[in-house]
């Protein structure tokens, strides 16, 4: 079972449809007397709405509702929410402004809808929705975070005095200044991490429908986790109670965490669907998508980390600003503070920690998770602040880094993380001997005779993923648990249907939990299918999101699998007259061991569902269920280094290679892994390099608003990536994964940024650093 | 409203639409074949491109009433009955597509690339000319690693064709 068991490199079961056209989207999804919805949205970043006159849109052609915000709370919808409460280090509650799906009296940012028209077509929608007349008054608008806590800085909710959302701490703050005041040495960065737009490929889209002869709700929607939006439009926005709503997300194309959260579309769709009596479609256009998905990063930080005489590092402090815009999206209050500054140890000893986080609200669309969600932001801080002090110190990087390595597990950090297994210096060996570090100068030479200028740089990050268990990040606010759910279904001829709460939109599940159970079971992976996506079919689930689908989900498909064999094995002693203990599972039967007595699967999976001969007091069936909470984190680590060759003429930077060394743990397919890798690296390279979503200050108008003012990672941006893995297996779930998904993202553009301005040699570079960034930067330092 | 007429996968079909009704729409809403995905509204990401009279186009740039009278081969009139084309075989092979969304318009891209260097391609050229295909989950590597794959393949097929015709 060895090729498509775990460890194979598996060619996707999933991809034949999608190399062929077959996947199935939600805007490929057609109900009978289907129509389609626009919306109508504010194009101020902030107003008061004083009017919404919607007659002339009501009688053009094909329309059949146009629909407001005052009908939708008179309809007794309610507010979005923010699911994970942080208090300000004062004790107090962080300061939740109301977010109705349409906006009533206000609007806080260019994109908030006001109104939905639905029409028999989708073009006959957006003319109408052109025609609804809103009378706005426009306010003043804030987009910069500082600005927005400034005083006299536009207000944005009654609820949040000075746009403050919280002001949190984490860490001993005295330790950490004295520690500052006797440093041998205190480097001092102000770093900025651009805000991102994540930009999954297929556009976010929803389709309700209401059934009024079963009183049901059906949603389709691009979503990361379907369960988790059922619970949520069930519960606090009033769509319809759980048993009368099903969510299905069918293939999703791409997510990056933009689908984790519940939008106000969907839930509008669904509301509109039942006021027409019609399913509603609405699908976004891309500019709709840069403007209302939710935004990721966004920090500004000032830090310090003190080093003692022997270029030990006795403490960090970090303070930073994180930009919320306008709403507080599903998870955003977690981003910046236990998905950050809990990861501001990094690989290091660091004895003391401290970090302050103030979240704000601006004129901005939402910001939330986004691929790595606040563990980029933190090794960017950490990453950036060890290269520069490498420079100042007169060190090798490489060597400063390994000076101040955890290399005892487990490992607790002054901020909360307990690392539990890692080899940190195996992964940085692995890279520097891939990218052929000690060559580099003699590279140096070879491109500076060229005319070009070349840099290194690196990176040695550590996340967390699995966040877990449901205990303890309830103890910090966490809204949900972050569990995982499974069943395991043997069916009458032998076949096998494996359930999960998880959801891939690219991760390919459907291979690598078919190569889980096809390892557990002996069988053929053609025999597996693998169900997600649908509450109706699932039991329950939080979905896949924090590289979590390996390490929570594919556990808890483990267990369910020891229950299945257990009852197998019972089944199959019963019927050869063996004892339990004496049976194995081998090709595809189970047997008695050393003799020649054997059953095929079928035989014993039919057995149970026959229940003819069954052992005394057994329940028919070979179908079990469990449920997976993981007993901690785990912690995939590893080390990026990026070589760049500059034009000093134009200022354009090309990466001509790039080193990835991972330890994710225990792998089940590495090609799969691997592409995780790669995508992951490119989008860090995206906001190195390319990448930057821009407001206008003065009127909060989105500028990056489709690809032709955004600068997308392309084909010939990119380099192709040398990746390698020396894994340590997690000892804290029973297939000793730590998760891959976010790694390439977290661990890459402090790299780049390192390696670009190790050739430029000037320190002080923003995100994305384009050629005109660099050119400037260059033409500065030849005045100097 | 114009009548369209063309042939699109070697069927014959026909349609009235709006004037402004893009090839894509026509493709994906009154033939259902909705393979073809639509990424943007900027004509950049390239999810939408089939094949125009044998030429690599994006749909959302064509209105339909252009394409009337065309050849139009789509993802679903790529494969030979079951048999996969190679570019979709070494797609699938090599891993060059995650989430899928974007595959359909970097297959019907890379297949009209590889007619066009029957010389072969190497790395720079491959991605020079995927400039007009967004991916966001691969990096690239992989689909890059496919279309050289599958260009070799082909050339082999085509030898393989020229030495038996011979």
């Amino acid at each position: 079972m060895g090729v498509e068991g775990i460890g194979a490199r598996v060619a996707r079961k999933e991809d034949r449809r999608f190399v062929t056209g077959a996947g199935r989207y939600v805007d490929d999804m057609v109900v009978p007397g289907m129509k389609h919805a626009a919306f109508v949205r504010s194009p101020y970043a902030h107003a008061d709405v004083k009017k919404i006159d919607v007659k002339a849109a009501e009688a053009m052609p094909g329309v059949i509702a146009v629909l407001t915000g005052k009908q939708l709370k008179g309809d007794g919808i309610g507010n979005l929410i923010c699911g994970w409460m942080i208090h300000s280090k004062d004790g107090t509650p962080m300061k939740m402004g109301a977010w109705s799906p349409l906006a009533v009296d206000r609007v806080r940012y260019v994109g908030d809808a006001v109104a939905i028209v639905v029409a028999e077509t989708k073009g006959q929608a957006r003319d109408a929705a052109e025609a609804v007349e809103v009378t706005y008054r426009e306010k003043k608008a804030v987009v910069d975070p500082a600005r927005a806590l400034a005083k006299g800085a536009p207000q944005l909710h009654p609820e949040a005095e000075g746009n403050l959302i919280y002001d949190w701490e984490i860490g001993d703050g005295k330790a950490v200044d004295a520690a500052i005041a006797s440093a041998a040495h205190v480097t001092r960065l102000h770093i900025v991490n651009n805000r991102l737009v994540p930009n999954a490929i297929e556009p976010r889209a929803a389709l309700g429908h209401y059934d009024k002869a079963e009183d049901h709700f059906t949603c389709w929607t691009t979503s990361q986790n379907p369960h988790v939006a059922r619970l949520v439009m069930s519960a606090f926005y009033n769509v319809a109670p759980e048993n009368k709503l099903r969510v299905i997300a069918p293939d999703v194309g791409g997510g990056f965490g933009s689908k984790i959260f519940i939008y106000p579309e969907e839930i509008v769709c669904l509301w509109a669907s039942k006021r027409t009596g019609v399913p509603v479609k609405w699908v976004a256009d891309r500019t709709e998508s840069f403007m209302t998905d939710a935004h990721g990063r966004d920090h500004v930080t000032e830090v310090e980390m003190a080093f003692d005489k022997d270029n030990r590092i006795t403490a960090l402090k970090v303070d930073t600003i994180a930009n919320f815009g306008a709403y507080m999206s599903l998870f955003s209050s977690s981003v910046p503070t236990y998905l950050y500054a809990t990861l501001l140890s990094g690989q290091y000893n660091i004895p003391a920690i401290h970090a302050n986080v103030r979240a704000v609200y601006t004129n901005t669309s939402p910001v939330d998770a986004y691929r790595g969600a606040g563990r980029p932001e933190a090794t960017y801080v950490l990453e950036r602040t060890m290269e520069t002090a490498a420079r100042e110190l007169g060190v090798s990087p490489a060597e400063l880094r390994r000076k101040n390595f955890v290399t005892q597990f487990p490992h607790q950090t002054p901020v909360i993380m307990a690392y539990d297994a890692g080899d940190y210096a195996a992964s940085l060996d692995a890279a520097m001997k891939a990218a052929d570090y000690a060559g580099f100068s003699e590279r140096k030479k070879a491109a500076a005779k060229k005319g070009k200028l070349r840099g290194i740089g690196m990176s040695c990050y550590i996340e967390a993923c699995g966040i877990a268990p449901s205990a303890a990040v309830g103890s910090l606010g966490a809204g949900v648990g972050l569990w995982e759910s499974a069943e395991v279904r043997v069916n009458a001829v032998g076949t096998i249907e494996v359930l999960t709460g998880s959801h891939s939109h690219g991760q390919g599940h459907e291979t690598t939990f078919a190569q889980l159970v096809a390892q557990r079971l002996s069988v053929p992976l053609d025999t597996v299918s693998i169900v997600h996506g649908d509450t109706d079919k699932v039991q329950m689930g939080m979905g896949t999101y924090g590289s979590r689908s390996g390490a929570v989900g594919m556990s808890a498909v483990f267990k369910a699998l020891d229950k299945v064999e257990a009852k197998a094995k019972k089944i199959a002693a019963h019927l050869m007259e063996a004892d339990e203990a004496d049976i194995v599972i081998e090709n595809g039967e189970l047997k008695v061991a050393g003799t020649d007595k054997k059953l095929p699967w079928f035989q014993v999976a039919l057995a149970s569902y026959t229940a003819h001969n069954l052992p005394a007091g057994m329940e028919p069936g070979l179908k079990e269920t469990a449920f997976y909470d993981p007993s901690n984190f785990t912690f995939p680590a590893g080390c990026y280094i990026c070589e760049v060759e500059i034009d000093p003429d134009t200022g354009v930077t090309e990466i001509v290679q790039f080193v990835a060394a991972d330890d994710f743990g225990n792998i089940i397919n590495p090609m799969i892994v691997e592409g995780q890798v790669h995508g992951g690296i490119a989008q860090g390279i995206g906001q190195a390099l390319l990448e930057g979503c821009r407001y206008d200050p003065a009127s909060g108008q989105l500028v990056t608003a489709s690809y032709m003012d955004y600068t997308m990672p392309r084909a010939d941006d990119l380099p192709s990536f040398k990746v390698s893995t020396s894994n340590t297996p997690c000892p804290s779930n029973p297939l000793g994964i730590k998760g891959c998904g976010e790694a390439g993202a977290i661990g890459s553009p402090p790299a780049v940024i390192n390696a670009v301005t190790d050739a430029i040699g000037d320190n002080d570079l923003t995100m994305p650093a384009t050629p005109l960034k660099v050119w400037t930067a260059l033409k500065a330092a030849t005045r100097h | 409203m114009s009548d369209v007429s063309l042939v699109v996968n070697g069927r014959k079909v026909s349609g009235t639409v709006e004037d402004r009704t893009l090839l894509v729409h026509f493709l994906r809403e009154n033939l259902g074949l909705t393979g073809t995905h639509v990424g943007c509204d900027t004509s950049q990401c390239g999810a939408c491109v089939v094949h125009v009279d044998g030429k690599a186009v994006k749909s959302c740039t064509m209105l339909a009433v252009q394409a009337s009278g065309s050849t139009v081969t789509t993802i679903e009139g790529l494969a030979n009955g079951t048999d996969l084309h190679p570019v979709q075989a070494a797609f699938k092979e090599n891993h060059g597509l995650q989430c899928g969304f974007c595959t359909p318009g970097m297959i019907m891209t890379s297949v009209d690339m590889i007619a066009r260097h029957p010389e072969g391609l190497d790395e720079a050229t491959v991605r020079h000319e995927l400039e007009g295909n967004i991916c966001r989950c691969t990096g690239y590597h992989n689909i890059v690693k496919a279309v050289l794959a599958a260009s070799k393949t082909m050339a082999k097929g085509s030898k393989g064709r020229a030495k038996a015709a011979a």
